[in-house]
């Protein structure tokens, strides 16, 4: 269980509280208008934001402040998720062992890894010479060797076309069942929410919401979200 | 979406390499400059010569300068406004006097505007008496031969910092070529040309080799000449003191000076991008670009072509110290490149997180080299015989003087590549070693596979602090040809200044090209 316990995260004249918990192996969407922070949660989640109060804890034990790669978190950003001179093996290679020395048993996980995202026999050629949509597969795969139990989406995917996109949450979700991570998925897009995440943390007005059933939220939507969805 | 997260606490180990470095730094121009000091205190006050010497170096300073950047202005325009084959091929010339030996420049100088040279054949034959290149003119005319390309560079800038559309607007509006320079063109200038004569002036202040083979005598020396001579003919070590400590109070003056106008990068990029200009497409117009484009390429070129022509038929005059020598400074470059690959690269990663280190890059070329060599040659001489210590010295100082430049392309390139990349390297763990050899070394190659080439190239050409602590038996490729020079043996200098030439341009070229291959996007 993720639990967010009094958590309170300051930027300047920016406050963000949080104070829920999420169900280990849940699927999640964080939803809200933009500059909500549902980014910076995330981050503080990761470990790459302090937070001013509170604690982060994950099964009872306290990861407030443990540094990024310590934490039992897989991370994919915005952007750049990929090192651009490395090859795909060593890539996802690199969710193993940061120093990348792959013994023959690590270098069989990772293509085992890659037949499972589609990316079978990929494994020599660099990210500039694959598609938009192969370079998200590249990243999955290197969610899946890192076999962290709770899996950070900052939105990786939003650049992709709708149906690559759909294709790619869908593989996320796939990929979350099979492995049993928890995933915490921020999305600007409401879609997305229903497509796959059965739960949904609403960040808006310096909160985040204890999650609630993606559905009847994005049904019945309070003041603040109706105004950001427009309806 | 939220503004950008600041890391809990970003991989500070690996600091104290950079600490180490900004202390060496330190150390190493602080200690010189206090034995400097030291020694001035017990010497008599500057002479008459010694004023002298501060008045030659502020007016040729202020003379190269001048010259430079104003007869830059209308190559810089027409590079700016002309699209034509070769030109990319000119704007990269235009980089070259920067590795440019100087010594091999004034064999070329020589040879065009020299005695015997092209320039007074062809005035004899015009019935025009000779000119003389010693002296004041002769040290002007170099310095603008090497800084009329820089002040190009950053002039080409400024006119391509004009957005595209004003042009388009100017043309629309029905504005005459004079219209365009008093609307679009003046303002930028304005802006530009203080920046660039101060860096100017700041450069040439510490003129050391073009005085040394061009000026002399009473009347064109200049303080840092005079200090080598306090050293070597009259081995007045309280006189050369005394004389860095006015060549510390001039260079001062102008960093002062340079602080307030903001100063221009002036290596450049995106050079390529031409702007249409509708009011410069007539034929007198071209005519007149044309002119002054040509007249620059033959400014820069004919002194280089008689270089190697000169050269290629000296070299089989070569005496075998110019090999024995070509390898002294081979071996020195190549350590000093190493030594500055791995300063820069320590103090990039500190500058991380203290932006204000990459000024202490500075001190190399704030502290004048001659400046700091009389002070080492100071600390060291009660200790044992410095010309011992010739290589030592003169590898880490040409690393200091080439930090500078290697710092303002690699720290800015690992900025980039700590904000696109950190969180990702932070994630998965990627710390010490692992992160350099996963991450900055392969992202970080062009930059300094450049930075590299320049410090090498740097290096071997360089005839600064070598010229104090020279060791007879062991001269490097300058200090050869100088001695070739002084001998007379003018055919032996062009082939050992070919030799030269070669080596610097092709250790450039070789690391540079290491660099960008394999580089990937």
């Amino acid at each position: 269980m993720l639990t967010l316990e009094g958590l309170e995260i300051r930027q300047d004249a920016f406050v963000l509280r949080a104070d829920l918990s999420l169900q280990a192996g849940a699927l999640v969407a964080v939803i809200g208008p933009s500059g909500a922070g549902k980014s910076t949660l995330l981050n503080v989640i990761a470990g790459f934001f302090a937070p001013a109060q509170g604690r982060v804890l994950w099964q009872g034990q306290d990861i407030t402040t443990l540094p990024p790669a310590k934490r039992p978190v897989s991370m994919l950003f915005q952007d750049n998720n990929l090192f651009p001179h490395l090859t795909v093996t060593k890539n996802v290679g690199l969710g193993i062992r940061p120093d990348l020395r792959l013994t023959q048993e690590d270098e069989l996980r990772v293509s085992d890894a890659l037949r499972r995202v589609g990316l079978d026999g990929y494994g020599s050629r660099k990210p500039g010479a694959l598609s938009g949509g192969q370079q998200g597969r590249v990243a999955l795969a290197r969610v899946l060797v890192q076999r962290r139990p709770l899996i950070l989406l900052d939105e990786p995917f939003a650049a992709l076309g709708p149906a690559l996109k759909a294709e790619m949450l869908d593989l996320v979700a796939d990929l979350a069942r099979e492995t049993g991570a928890t995933v915490l998925m921020v999305s600007h897009d409401p879609s997305d929410a229903r497509r796959i995440a059965p739960l949904t943390v609403l960040v808006a007005e310096g909160t985040a919401l204890q999650p609630q059933p993606t559905g009847a939220l994005l049904d019945d939507p309070p003041p603040s979200l109706a105004a950001y969805l427009g309806n | 979406m939220a503004a950008r997260p600041v890391p809990l606490a970003r991989h500070t180990a690996g600091h104290w390499a950079g600490w180490a470095v900004a202390t060496l730094l330190v150390v190493f121009v602080v200690l010189p400059l206090l034995a400097v000091f030291w020694r001035a205190s017990g010497a008599s006050l500057p002479g008459p010569a010694d004023w002298a010497a501060v008045r030659f170096t502020v007016l040729q300073a202020v003379l190269s300068a001048v010259f430079s950047v104003i007869l830059a202005i209308p190559v810089a325009r027409a590079l700016a406004r002309r699209q034509f084959r070769g030109r990319s091929v000119l704007i990269t010339l235009m980089g070259a006097p920067f590795i440019l030996p100087v010594i091999v420049a004034v064999l070329g100088l020589l040879a065009v505007f020299g005695r015997s040279g092209i320039f007074n054949q062809a005035l004899a034959w015009i019935g025009l008496p000779p000119i003389q290149i010693y002296g004041l003119h002769g040290v002007v005319l170099a310095h603008v031969f090497f800084n009329l390309p820089l002040a190009t560079r950053i002039l080409l800038q400024g006119w391509q910092s004009i957005p595209a559309e004003r042009f388009r607007l100017a043309a629309s509006l029905g504005c005459r070529p004079r219209d365009v320079f008093s609307l679009l063109e003046w303002p930028m200038l304005r802006a530009t040309l203080p920046g660039a004569i101060v860096l100017i002036f700041a450069i040439c202040l510490s003129s050391f080799a073009v005085a040394l083979t061009l000026g002399g005598g009473p009347r064109a020396t200049t303080v840092e000449l005079a200090i080598y001579q306090a050293f070597r003919l009259d081995f007045d070590l309280g006189r050369a003191a005394v004389l860095s400590v006015l060549q510390m109070g001039i260079v001062l003056m102008a960093a002062g000076l340079a602080l307030r106008l903001s100063l221009l990068d002036g290596f450049g990029r995106g050079m390529d991008r031409i702007a249409r200009r509708w009011e410069a497409e007539q034929w007198p117009l071209r005519i007149l670009d044309g002119f002054f484009l040509l007249m620059a390429a033959l400014f820069l070129l004919l002194p280089l072509g008689a270089v190697i022509w000169r050269g290629l038929s000296g070299l089989d005059a070569l005496p075998v110290q110019v090999w024995r020598a070509a390898s002294v400074s081979l071996v020195m470059a190549l350590s000093s490149t190493v030594l500055t690959v791995v300063m820069a690269l320590a103090l990039a990663h500190l500058a991380l997180q203290r932006r204000g280190i990459e000024a202490l890059g500075l001190l190399g070329i704030a502290a004048s080299p001659l400046v700091i060599g009389t002070g080492l040659f100071l600390l060291i001489n009660p200790f044992g015989d410095p010309a011992h210590w010739a290589f030592a010295v003169t590898v880490l100082v040409n690393a200091m003087a080439a930090l500078p430049f290697a710092l303002r392309v690699v720290a800015p390139a690992l900025r980039d590549i700590e904000r696109d990349f950190g969180p990702l390297a932070d994630s998965l763990g990627m710390t010490g070693l692992a992160r350099l050899r996963g991450l900055t070394l392969p992202r970080l190659r062009r930059p300094l596979g450049f930075s590299a080439g320049l410090a090498a190239a740097l290096s071997m050409g360089d005839l600064g602090v070598i010229a104090l602590f020279a060791d007879p038996d062991r001269a490097t490729l300058p200090l050869q040809i100088l001695r070739l020079m002084g001998a007379y043996r003018m055919d032996a200098a062009a082939g050992a200044g070919l030799v030269l030439l070669v080596f610097s341009l092709l250790l450039f070229w070789l690391f540079d090209r290491g660099g960008r291959q394999d580089a990937d996007a």
